[in-house]
């Protein structure tokens, strides 16, 4: 089993979730973030004074699949937040060691 | 005066045929006539009172609405948003506090009969303050519809001073000040410049300035307070190097646009009737205006590369300060001009003189107010003429483009005793209430924010 975590421009949201859908994964879970990459923040002007806005709103989708969907899922929330530009995110994949499904103690692929 | 040469003239014209027929008809029908010229005397009277009483009515509504909601939601949009209850209460308790004290003791201290500097104690309580006219300041209205139109402007200037300080004071400690300030800083200075007697009412003082509607009384008194106490305060915990932007300029805008829409109470109010003279303090209240956020817009615009909302906001309340004291003595593009350059010195004392000078004017009370006020008390000097105003006889120029260039050491002379009273009436003032309960919350208190520290709750619960 593997956790994709994917972290989004806010608006690409929705576009990345139905992707997903279409895939055929099930489940995920959606946080709300601040961040910055390499794109660093940018500037806004109160009354003359300069403020740096280093941490930018952005959304991070997780969710845990098994070894064949893994590539499915990468390339579905690839092509629904690509833009071409700097700021578009990051997708981050690790190994999950167990899963638990907590109403029926359910373990591994099956309690996906 | 005016309004009372055009009565006699009104009646006369009324009465003169019927006096020239009453001497040809017999002798006993005499009093019947003279009954019937009393009762219209009368009727005409009460119809111009009942016209002036309502527009001044509306008028103290609209300068109530200046403090809240305008300036609550102004103050309250530029502070980050664990303070923002704590700035609107600030606000807010000068409509509870000040209403007490006008009415014990501040209504007599600045209207009362009692020397140059200060009113008597004849009014205390309230005491005489009925419905009939008071003839020293306006003849036609009930002296209660003056009494609390003069409140309104007493409640909202030590609320603009609470934007030097906030984010930083202790509630208790800003009721205490703000109460003492409004008894000896504002009544004095409200004595002196519009009081019978005061040393610079402008008919009958010793130095006769001209301020229609308070740009020294309240806006240099409140802006140079509100230096002297940000001074004294010392800056905010991490001020400048923190970020600390504005949490909601959706607020600050609504604010903004409720001052501009109240100040038409404001200045044109203080014509003190349903005048002509109204409509042209009116007319150049809202030209001003318009010229200042232009004005501070585009100098922010080739000063920083962008036209923000919060300049073209801040640049409008400039212009509506710098022409309070002018807009029943100048003409329509005397007030353009003073709302213009108004919006690009105030841009340029909050750009770059308080950066440069590292005082930590929290929401520009200074910047704006103080110097918006100091500047249109001068050019008030400038432009004031008698064709809008006669302000000192119908043959005697006003200001110095109508020949009267003397009236600007005048001018002068009503800026630098607001200053004055302003900086030693603040400094007095502060060193008690330090010295006593203590001005400034704690460091935890301060990063807290004074929502949760001041007054248990907070601004957006988001979860509830």
């Amino acid at each position: 089993m593997v956790k994709i975590e994917a972290i989004l421009q806010p608006s690409k949201l929705d576009a990345v979730k139905d992707a997903l859908l279409e895939a055929g994964i099930e489940g995920m879970t959606i946080l709300e973030a601040r961040g910055h990459g390499r794109q660093k923040g940018h500037t806004e002007f109160y009354r003359g004074r300069e403020y740096t806005v280093d941490l930018l709103p952005k959304v991070k989708i997780e969710l845990v699949v098994n070894e064949e969907m893994k590539e499915k899922a990468v390339q579905a929330i690839i092509g629904a937040a690509r833009t071409g530009r700097i700021g578009d995110g990051k997708i981050f994949v690790s190994r999950i060691e167990e899963a638990i499904r907590i109403r029926n103690d359910e373990r591994g692929e099956t309690a996906l | 005066m005016c309004r009372r040469t055009k009565l006699l003239l009104l009646t006369l014209f009324l009465g003169t045929p019927v006096l020239a027929l009453t001497q040809t008809t017999a002798a006993s029908s005499a009093p019947a006539t003279q009954a019937q010229i009393a009762a219209l005397q009368q009727a005409v009277q009460q119809a111009q009172s009942a016209g002036d009483n309502a527009w001044m009515l509306v008028s103290a509504a609209l300068v109530l609405l200046m403090t809240g909601p305008g300036l609550a939601l102004f103050y309250g949009g530029l502070v980050r948003k664990k303070n923002i209850l704590g700035t609107m209460m600030q606000s807010f308790a000068m409509m509870g506090l000040v209403t007490i004290i006008w009415a014990i003791v501040g209504y007599s201290l600045a209207f009362g009969h009692g020397n140059a500097f200060i009113g008597g104690f004849e009014h205390v309580f309230l005491r005489g303050v009925g419905l009939t006219p008071n003839t020293d300041y306006a003849a036609t209205i009930p002296e209660q519809t003056y009494m609390v139109y003069q409140l309104m402007f007493a409640i909202i200037t030590p609320a603009l001073i609470t934007g030097a300080f906030a984010e930083r004071m202790k509630f208790s400690a800003m009721a205490v000040f703000l109460s003492l300030w409004s008894i000896f800083v504002y009544t004095p200075m409200a004595h002196m410049v519009w009081g019978v007697g005061g040393l610079l009412n402008a008919t009958g003082g010793h130095i006769p300035s001209l301020d229609f509607a308070g740009g020294t009384v309240v806006h240099i008194t409140s802006g140079v307070s509100a230096l002297v106490t940000c001074i004294y305060l010392g800056k905010r915990i991490g001020y400048p190097q923190q970020n600390m932007p504005p949490h909601s300029m959706v607020l600050s805008f609504i604010g903004a646009c409720l001052l501009w829409v109240g100040w038409f109470g404001f200045n044109a109010g203080s014509a003190l009737g349903a005048s002509s003279l109204a409509t042209s303090a009116f007319v150049n209240t809202h030209f001003a205006a318009a010229a200042a956020a232009l004005g501070w817009t585009v100098a922010e615009w080739i000063h920083n590369g962008k036209p923000t909302a919060l300049g073209a906001i801040s640049g409008a309340v400039a212009g509506l300060v710098a022409i309070t004291p002018a807009s029943g003595f100048v003409q329509p593009f005397s007030a353009i001009f003073i709302g213009l350059v108004a919006g690009v010195f105030c841009s340029f004392m909050v750009f770059e003189v308080k950066s440069r000078l590292h005082y930590d004017d929290s929401l520009d009370a200074f910047g704006v107010h103080g110097a918006g006020g100091t500047l249109g008390a001068l050019l008030t000097g400038l432009f004031a003429t008698r064709i809008i105003n006669a302000a000192f006889g119908k043959d005697v120029a006003t200001g110095a483009f109508d020949g009267h260039w003397g009236q600007l050491l005048n001018q002068a002379a009503g800026v630098g005793i607001a200053w004055g009273l302003s900086i030693v009436g603040t400094l007095v003032l502060l060193f008690i209430v330090d010295k006593t309960i203590g001005l400034r919350v704690s460091p935890e208190e301060e990063s807290a924010g004074l929502d949760l520290s001041q007054h248990g709750e907070e601004g957006y619960d988001l979860n509830s």
